[in-house]
C-alpha cells in the first residue's frame, strides 16, 4: 500500500555527503509534489562525528518534524546503534554490507559494487529515492543541476545513480515504502530558513550585507554572495560583528538598505550599532538566528532563548520591531516586512530564527514576483522646510529623510544627542523633544502590527502559546489533541515586539487552561506577555537541549 | 570655486590654544584646494575631543561611536563612491578602540581619507594615556607611566604596504593642508597622523616640545621606498619628521564590486526580471 506520509532520518559522519544527498533528495521530492519539514543535527566539527538531516515528507501539507522513523539511511554503522531505537513500525534501515548489520527490515547495499567511496552518497540517494517510489529522471535532473559544469562529478554520480536504482528494482519489495505519486506536480521552490530569508532581502531591495561568519547565520549572506552579481548587491565579510554592523549603518545612512545576519555571541557584539541605528534614526535590519547559549553554547543547536535579549538589547530607551517567523514562507515575508518597518520608521527592526529554522528546508509557494510591492530604495522624501534638517520634528516622530551627496542639502547624522540639524548639543530641552520624537514612532510601528494567529476551539480548555519557529509543531500537536477530543487551540505570536494586548486577551482569558511552549528554560514569551498584559500564562512547557520542538515532545510534556 | 567661508564658522567646545583649531583651518584650507563643495564631501567621525570637529564646519556628518568611524566611512564609500569620505577622530578612538578597523580598513584599501589627531593622550576622559603616549608618561590611572609600548601607527602602516602614508603637525599648517590635499586626491586609503599638543592633559609633549623636534622631510626622501620609509617610520625623539612617509599605488577596494561601478546602491531598483531567475534556480 503506498505511503501518504514518511519519515526519512540519514545519518553519517561530516564529510561524508549528507549535506549533497539530504538537499538533492528534498529537491526530488519537492519536484515530484511533495511537502517536506527538514530537520538538521550536525555538530560543531568539518570531519567525523554524528550528523543528520531528517525529512518528514507528505503527500499533504505538514507543518512539523516527527520523531518515529520509517526509512534509516545509515552511511556509518553508528548511526544505526543511535537511530534504530526511533524507527517505526515495519521501518527500514539501509547500511552497508561491511557495517555486518542484518535483520528484519535491513537492506544490505553492496555499496562497493555501486560507485567508488566518494560517490556512495549518490548510491545512497539512488537506492531511497527508490524506496520512497521517486523517478529516475526527476532525481537525475536535480543530480544535474546540483553538479551543473563539474562535467567528471557530474558523470560519475549520474552512474552510480543509475547503478543504485538498478540495484533497488532488484531487492525484495517488501523493502518499499513508495509514496503515493502526485499527479501534475505543482510548481513549488525548496528554500530553507536562511534562503527564505536571504530571498526576501534581495527582493525588497537589499543592496549590502555585511556579514562576520557564525553558525546557523552564515548561509545569509552566503546566499546573497551567490546572487549578488546578478541583484546588484555588495556583501562584504567584515573583520568583526562590531564592523558588521557600523558598515551597515554607514551604507543605509548613504541609501543602500542594508541587512546583517547573526547569532547571539556576535549579536552581542552589534548592541552598541542597534543603539546607534535607533539614535542616529539609521535603517538597518537584524537577522538573529538563535542557538544555545550562553557564550558559544550549543554551537550547531537550535533554542528560541534570545527573546529577552532581542527586546531590550541596545542602551537607552527607542523604539523598534521584532519579528519571529513561524515558517519558511514567513522568513521570506517577514523578512520584507522588516525591511518596509526599517526605511519607513528609520530605525532597527529584527528577524528572529533559529538553527532549526535556518536549516529546515521546505516547499513553498512561488514568491509572485510581480504582486511584491517594492520597498523602496528609502522613504520617499516628505516635504520639508529649508534649511533642511535631517531630525525635523513631526507629529509621527518620522523625519523627512535625504541622502548625504544626493543634494546641495547636508545630512548631518549625531549618535550625540542633537538637534534638530544633527548637531550635538547639550540643550536639555532639546534633548526632551528629540527623545519625544524618537519615541513617537512606537505609535506607528504598533498600527502595523501583525496580530497573534488563533485557531482551532473557540471555548478551549486548552490553549497552546507560542512564538516563532515552533509554529508548526505546536499546530500538529493541538490538532492530535483536537482528533482525541481534546478541545484544544492555538496563540501564534509571528511578531513578539511590539504587543498589543488587546489583540489576544480575549483568548487568553476565554481558555480553561493555557500552557506556553517555548525553546528556551525560563519561559521568556510566558513572562512577556504577564509583563504587557498583567496575565498569567499559568503553564510552560520547555525545550532546551538543543533540539527543535516537534508534536511528540509537546504531547510528552502536557501529559506529564 | 569653493570659499574658505563656504565651510562656515562654529562655535567649539575645545579648550583655547588645543591643537584642533591649526587641524580644522587646514583641513577647510584643503578642501578648498581641492575645489570640493561642502555637499560633496562626507565626515565620519568617532567619539572624542577629535571626533567633534566635523560639527565645525559644514559638510555631511556621521559621526558615530568611539571607535567605529572606519566600518561606517567603508559602508557609506560603498554605498556611494562618488561622496569623498574623510575619517576624523583621535588617537584613543582610531589606535586604542578602533585598532582592528584601521588593521582592517588598510588591507582593503578602501578610497578614503583618514585623518588622526594625534595628541598622545586621552583629552575628553581627562587625561589617561593613549595607545600612543610615551613610556613614563605619568597620569592619574598610570601613576608610573603606561605599562606597554607606545604604537606606531606609520611603522604598523608601512609594514602593511599602507597605499598611503603621512605624517602631519598643527603647527605646520600650511605643510599640514597640502598633506591633506594630497591624501585627498590619493586613490585607495590615505592615513594622515597629525601631531598636535593637548594644552590640559599633555604636558610633556608641548607645542614647544614638538616645534623643537619636528622637521619637514627633505625632497629627497624617496616614499616608494619601503626601506626608507621604515626608517622614517621610526624616527622618533631628538627629530620628528613630518610629510608623506610612504606610497604604493594599487586597486582601490571598491572598484572590485560589480555593482559599485554602476553609481550609488541607493539609485538601483530591485531589477525583477533577475529576482524572477533567481526565484527560479529554486523551483
Amino acid at each position: 500500500m503506498a505511503e501518504k506520509k514518511l519519515n526519512v532520518l540519514v545519518g553519517g559522519e561530516a564529510g561524508q555527503g549528507l549535506a549533497t544527498l539530504g538537499p538533492i533528495l528534498v529537491k526530488s521530492l519537492v519536484r515530484a509534489g511533495y511537502h517536506v519539514v527538514v530537520t538538521q543535527s550536525y555538530q560543531s566539527r568539518i570531519r567525523g562525528g554524528h550528523n543528520t538531516f531528517a525529512i518528514r515528507v507528505s503527500v499533504d501539507k505538514i507543518a512539523a518534524p516527527r520523531e518515529a522513523v520509517d526509512i534509516l539511511v545509515a552511511l556509518n554503522a553508528e548511526t544505526v546503534a543511535l537511530h534504530r531505537g526511533e524507527l517505526a513500525s515495519r521501518g527500514v534501515v539501509v547500511v552497508d554490507e561491511t557495517f555486518a548489520i542484518s535483520g528484519d527490515g535491513v537492506l544490505v547495499v553492496p555499496y562497493k559494487e555501486l560507485a567508488a567511496g566518494r560517490y556512495r552518497n549518490v548510491a545512497s540517494l539512488g537506492i531511497v529515492s527508490y524506496l520512497v517510489g521517486l523517478d529516475e529522471r526527476v532525481v537525475a535532473d536535480v543530480v544535474a543541476g546540483y553538479f551543473g559544469k563539474k562535467k567528471k562529478e557530474l558523470e560519475e554520480n549520474r552512474r552510480a545513480l543509475e547503478r543504485a536504482f538498478a540495484w533497488a528494482a532488484g531487492v525484495d519489495t517488501s523493502y518499499q515504502r513508495s509514496l503515493v505519486a502526485v499527479d501534475e506536480p505543482p510548481k513549488r521552490l525548496t528554500v530553507n530558513g536562511n534562503e527564505a530569508v536571504a530571498l526576501g532581502a534581495m527582493s525588497a531591495g537589499a543592496k549590502f550585507c555585511p556579514f562576520y561568519p557564525m553558525t546557523p547565520s552564515t548561509s545569509i549572506p552566503l546566499t546573497l554572495i551567490a546572487h549578488a552579481e546578478d541583484m546588484g548587491l555588495v556583501v562584504e565579510q567584515a573583520e568583526d560583528e562590531i564592523a558588521a554592523i557600523n558598515m551597515a549603518l554607514g551604507a543605509s545612512y548613504a541609501g543602500a538598505p542594508a541587512v546583517v545576519a547573526t547569532s547571539g555571541g556576535g549579536f552581542a557584539l552589534m548592541v552598541e550599532g542597534v543603539s546607534l541605528a535607533a539614535m542616529t534614526e539609521t535603517p538597518v535590519v537584524v537577522v538573529v538566528a538563535q542557538r544555545p547559549g550562553p557564550a558559544t553554547g550549543l554551537p550547531t543547536r537550535t533554542e528560541q532563548a534570545d527573546l529577552e535579549f532581542v527586546l531590550c538589547a541596545g542602551h537607552g530607551e527607542f523604539p523598534r520591531a521584532v519579528f519571529a517567523p513561524g515558517d519558511v514562507a514567513e522568513c521570506f515575508y517577514l523578512t520584507r516586512k522588516a525591511f518596509e518597518l526599517a526605511q519607513n520608521f528609520q530605525g532597527p527592526t529584527f528577524v528572529l530564527t533559529d538553527q532549526f529554522l535556518a536549516d529546515s528546508y521546505r516547499a513553498v509557494e512561488p514568491f509572485d514576483v510581480g504582486g511584491l510591492p517594492p520597498v523602496g530604495a528609502y522613504a520617499a522624501p516628505l516635504e520639508f522646510a529649508e534649511p533642511y534638517a535631517r531630525y525635523a520634528v513631526t507629529e509621527s516622530g518620522v523625519s523627512p529623510r535625504l541622502l548625504p551627496g544626493a543634494s546641495r542639502h547636508l545630512v548631518v547624522v549625531d549618535s550625540d544627542e542633537h538637534t534638530e540639524d544633527g548637531h550635538l548639543t547639550e540643550d536639555l530641552d532639546a534633548r526632551r523633544r528629540l527623545a519625544d520624537k524618537r519615541l513617537r514612532k512606537a505609535a506607528g510601528l504598533r498600527a502595523e502590527v501583525i496580530p497573534p494567529r488563533y485557531e482551532g476551539n473557540e471555548r478551549p480548555e486548552l490553549l497552546l502559546v507560542s512564538w516563532g519557529s515552533s509554529a508548526g509543531a505546536v499546530a500538529e500537536a493541538a490538532a492530535a489533541l483536537a482528533a482525541d477530543g481534546v478541545r484544544a487551540a492555538t496563540l501564534h505570536f509571528s511578531q513578539v515586539w511590539p504587543l498589543v494586548p488587546s489583540q489576544f486577551v480575549n483568548r487568553l482569558r476565554g481558555a480553561k487552561r493555557s500552557v506556553c511552549v517555548e525553546g528556551n528554560a525560563t519561559g521568556q514569551l510566558a513572562r512577556l506577555i504577564r509583563a504587557e498584559t498583567g496575565l498569567d500564562v499559568g503553564e510552560r512547557v520547555s525545550r532546551y537541549d538543543g533540539l527543535p520542538l516537534t508534536p511528540e515532545y509537546i504531547l510528552r510534556e502536557l501529559k506529564k | 570655486m569653493v570659499k574658505i567661508k563656504d565651510y562656515g564658522t562654529y562655535e567649539t567646545a575645545w579648550c583655547p590654544g588645543c591643537g584642533n583649531f591649526a587641524i580644522l583651518e587646514a583641513v577647510k584650507k584643503a578642501l578648498v584646494s581641492a575645489d570640493l563643495e561642502p555637499h560633496q564631501v562626507l565626515f565620519v567621525s568617532g567619539i572624542g575631543q577629535a571626533a567633534k570637529a566635523p560639527h565645525y564646519l559644514n559638510a555631511n556628518v556621521f559621526n558615530g561611536l568611539h571607535g567605529r568611524s572606519l566600518p561606517v566611512a567603508t559602508g557609506a564609500k560603498l554605498a556611494n563612491p562618488e561622496l569623498k569620505v574623510i575619517v576624523q577622530s583621535g588617537d584613543g578612538c582610531t589606535y586604542g578602540e578602533g585598532g582592528n578597523h584601521l588593521l582592517a580598513a588598510i588591507r582593503r584599501n578602501v578610497d578614503l581619507t583618514m585623518l588622526v589627531h594625534d595628541n598622545l593622550v586621552y583629552g575628553l576622559t581627562k587625561g589617561q594615556a593613549s595607545p600612543t603616549s610615551e613610556d613614563g608618561f605619568v597620569t592619574k590611572a598610570q601613576p608610573h607611566g603606561p605599562t606597554a609600548e607606545p604604537f606606531n601607527p606609520l611603522a604598523v602602516a608601512v609594514a602593511m604596504r599602507a597605499s598611503f602614508v603621512a605624517r602631519g603637525f598643527s603647527g605646520e599648517v600650511d605643510h599640514l593642508a597640502e598633506l591633506i590635499e594630497q591624501a585627498l586626491a590619493w586613490r585607495g586609503f590615505s592615513l594622515v597622523d597629525i601631531l598636535q599638543p593637548c594644552v590640559s592633559f599633555n604636558k610633556v609633549n608641548t607645542f614647544a616640545w614638538f616645534k623643537q623636534r619636528c622637521y619637514i622631510l627633505p625632497a629627497d626622501h624617496d616614499a616608494g621606498d619601503f626601506d626608507a620609509a621604515m626608517k622614517k617610520a621610526y624616527e622618533w625623539g631628538a627629530r620628528i619628521p613630518l610629510g608623506v612617509i610612504y606610497r604604493r599605488e594599487s586597486d582601490s577596494f571598491e572598484a572590485q564590486f560589480p555593482a559599485v561601478a554602476a553609481g550609488p546602491l541607493a539609485g538601483q531598483e530591485v531589477d525583477r526580471a533577475a529576482l524572477a531567475t533567481v526565484f527560479n534556480k529554486y523551483a
